[in-house]
């Protein structure tokens, strides 16, 4: 799914300043705990989360994250932006729940990330 | 101009004929009839920010209609007359699988900002600008230097022509503690340096996540922050994290999945679950980890992959791609 069909989807708004909206990722992630995303979350997939401190973008960055959607019509501070910015990380705000948000997008074919373990990185 | 130059911007020059008109695009065009009211064609212009649109009658294109078209649909008060009268009806069309090439040599050929893509059947399947040209072209020049600059970087160049007995970069990142808003910054430079050197993103991803729960442990957990030094070698990364306390008093409990000592604030942030460790240990295809009270802790992270293909090599299938 390309970035342009996710906005679309979920009635987002571009928040940081340069957005390639044909970047495609293959599938999504919902979490406020970044220890989580950084076991669980695949490259080139989308986070959706309620967070929006710096951290957030670096835990994607860190994790091979492609976009981040914030929920719940959040907006993001300056110096999240800012670093978004400087790594080249889209940045969404969708007024949906974080519940709602993940049922559109999967409705509309963005797989999750299947039954998850505790994996072994280094032999998966 | 040297031949290596010589040979790059031939590669430049093949990339943007390559590139073809249905790769930058855009697909969703915005229309209107030729029965759309001008004042209507005026009110669309401005809320979708656009200087013109094609003209459909079902999904046969019959003329284009421009900011242009406006003004002097303005100028002699014509504003209740519809489109199909202000539109010009010969349009320039260019097919979707046509090189860009033949799109910009048409716009410097025919003065247009805009040409109405079609498909080899006629129906309209997307519209381009100069914009959309220039969004294009960048983005390809981008990838094709990010290709040519790790191609620049690999390891084997630099392990290669420095001979030793045994080679090894070595990378020193002072962390400091609490310091929750810079977080991540060695773990991000660690992970490019990887990514230059050649490693594929599979190992740049593993060496990243376990740097930066280390380098997180350092901010949240240390009296006085640490140091991370990773020393990257042909066949290895190794990173070690020292901090000089408070240590850890049950290392085994430290361990398990979900126990956390760390402060309310920092869970708001959505750290301290009690998960560090076990990501790095997981990362990581060796992990020790030794503390105590009062002195400090030690961790030594190793990330292996098989002499003599180096990082970019073929052990592991998962640091491949």
């Amino acid at each position: 799914m390309d970035l342009r069909t996710v906005l679309n989807t979920l009635d987002a708004e571009i928040v940081s300043r340069q957005a390639d909206l044909q970047q495609e990722i293959t599938s999504g992630g919902a979490a406020d705990l970044m220890s989580d995303v950084l076991a669980f979350a695949r490259p080139d997939s989308l986070l959706l989360t309620g967070l929006v401190n710096p951290q957030v973008v670096r835990t994607a960055e860190m994790a091979g994250i492609r976009a981040i959607v914030f929920v719940r019509g959040k907006r993001p501070p300056a110096e999240t932006i800012h670093l978004a910015e400087e790594i080249g990380l889209p940045l969404f705000s969708t007024r949906y729940t974080m519940y709602e948000a993940c049922g559109r997008l999967y409705a509309a074919g963005l797989p999750g990330h299947g039954l998850c373990h505790l994996y072994d990185q280094t032999t998966a | 101009m040297s031949a290596r130059s010589t040979l790059e911007v031939t590669r430049l020059q093949e990339l943007i004929y390559d590139l073809k008109i249905k790769e930058i695009m855009q697909c969703d065009v915005i229309t209107v009839t030729p029965q759309t009211p001008m004042q209507e064609f005026k009110e669309l212009l401005r809320l979708k920010r656009i200087s013109g649109t094609p003209v459909v009658e079902g999904d046969r294109l019959v003329g284009i209609i421009s900011l242009e078209d406006l003004i002097k649909a303005l100028e002699r008060g014509e504003m209740n007359a519809q489109v199909g009268d202000k539109m010009t009806r010969t349009v320039k069309t260019l097919y979707a699988d046509e090189s860009v090439v033949q799109a910009v040599n048409q716009m410097a050929r025919l003065g247009f900002g805009r040409f109405p893509i079609v498909n080899r059947s006629g129906q309209l399947v997307g519209i381009l600008t100069r914009g959309d040209i220039i969004r294009g072209l960048l983005r390809r020049l981008q990838l094709n230097y990010q290709e040519v600059e790790s191609q620049h970087y690999r390891t084997s160049h630099l392990f290669e022509e420095i001979v030793s007995d045994q080679t090894s970069l070595v990378l020193r990142y002072r962390v400091q503690a609490g310091d929750f808003s810079r977080g991540g910054t060695a773990s991000s430079h660690i992970k490019r340096a990887i990514e230059r050197l050649g490693g594929k993103p599979p190992l740049a991803r593993r060496v990243a996540v376990a740097a930066y729960e280390s380098e997180m442990n350092l901010i949240i957990h240390t009296d006085q922050g640490g140091e991370m030094v990773v020393e990257i070698q042909p066949d290895q990364v190794h990173i070690v994290v020292t901090d000089t306390g408070p240590g850890i008093p049950d290392i085994e409990q430290a361990m398990r999945p979900g126990f956390s000592t760390a402060p309310e604030w920092i869970r708001e942030m959505g750290f301290g679950a009690g998960m560090g460790l076990i990501n790095i240990k997981n990362c990581a295809d060796e992990m020790k980890l030794e503390s105590a009270v009062g002195a400090g802790t030690h961790l030594e992270i190793w990330f292996r992959f098989s002499p003599p293909t180096s990082l970019t090599g073929e052990k592991k299938e998962e640091d491949l791609l």
